[in-house]
């Protein structure tokens, strides 16, 4: 950066796979969050057999869109121009968030 | 309908989408995938709403919390399934070099909160009934 040869040349000005990296990051504090109110409900709403089995979940599902999340990040650190993220990758991460809603209802009935 | 059938087709075949047109710029794509994830968050929101809503406000008479909890819970899953639907439609048009998809999605998803953030002031207000 500093005018080494060594740095790359034509690297990204607008710090795009950074920017991305963060928003990975970002995302995955709000799930963080969700779990956290989620657990909270729970053990709120007198621990019953499915609160517990739903906040349980809840917290499989944070770990599932936090490797989510880290895999992308993996993969935009890896390469120089970084590869659109896949429609698996997506979808897997708009599930989890689908299935935390679900687990939400189950909670708040 | 259709349409939405094969963008869900598209989510799962990957192959698929690097079949169609060139791939662009890799920036744009990176910018799709941020709007993807603000979109995601703003689902995640809804959903902690949802949660709060269950939490912060014990007072309110069981069906009005539950009923409000829930229209957050479910404003957060079609959040975050349009999230998704529009990427993969937005990946699909650069592709191709089509123009970017149109979308009522942000005005309706306003209007739901502006919907529910009123009710809960109204609520509020007046539901207090332990």
């Amino acid at each position: 950066m500093s005018g080494a040869d060594a740095a790359p040349p034509d690297r990204d000005p607008g710090l795009q796979p950074e920017r991305t990296r963060l928003a990975w990051r970002r995302t995955t504090l709000s799930a963080t969050v969700v779990a956290v109110l989620a657990a909270k409900t729970a053990v709120h709403g007198g621990a019953t057999a499915v609160s517990v089995l739903a906040a349980a979940l809840c917290c499989a599902l944070w770990l599932a869109f936090l490797r989510i999340a880290h895999g992308r990040i993996g993969t935009l650190a890896a390469a120089h121009r970084p590869r659109a993220l896949t429609p698996a990758h997506a979808a897997a991460a708009a599930l989890c968030t689908l299935a935390l809603a679900v687990c939400g209802a189950f909670l708040v009935f | 309908m259709i349409d939405f059938v094969r963008s869900v087709r598209l989510w799962f075949v990957p192959a698929e989408v690097r079949q169609e047109g060139g791939t662009p710029d890799y920036r744009f794509s990176l910018a799709n995938e941020r709007t993807f994830l603000a979109w995601l968050r703003t689902a995640l929101a809804l959903i902690g709403g949802g949660f709060a809503v269950d939490q912060f406000l014990p007072d309110l008479r069981w069906g009005w919390r539950v009923g409000l909890a829930l229209a957050l819970l479910v404003a957060g899953v079609l959040c975050s399934l349009r999230a998704v639907n529009h990427w993969a439609r937005c990946e699909r048009a650069m592709r191709r070099g089509e123009d970017l998809p149109v979308s009522r999605f942000p005005a309706l998803l306003s209007l739901v909160v502006a919907v529910v953030a009123v009710v809960m002031v109204v609520v509020v207000l007046v539901g207090w009934e332990a």
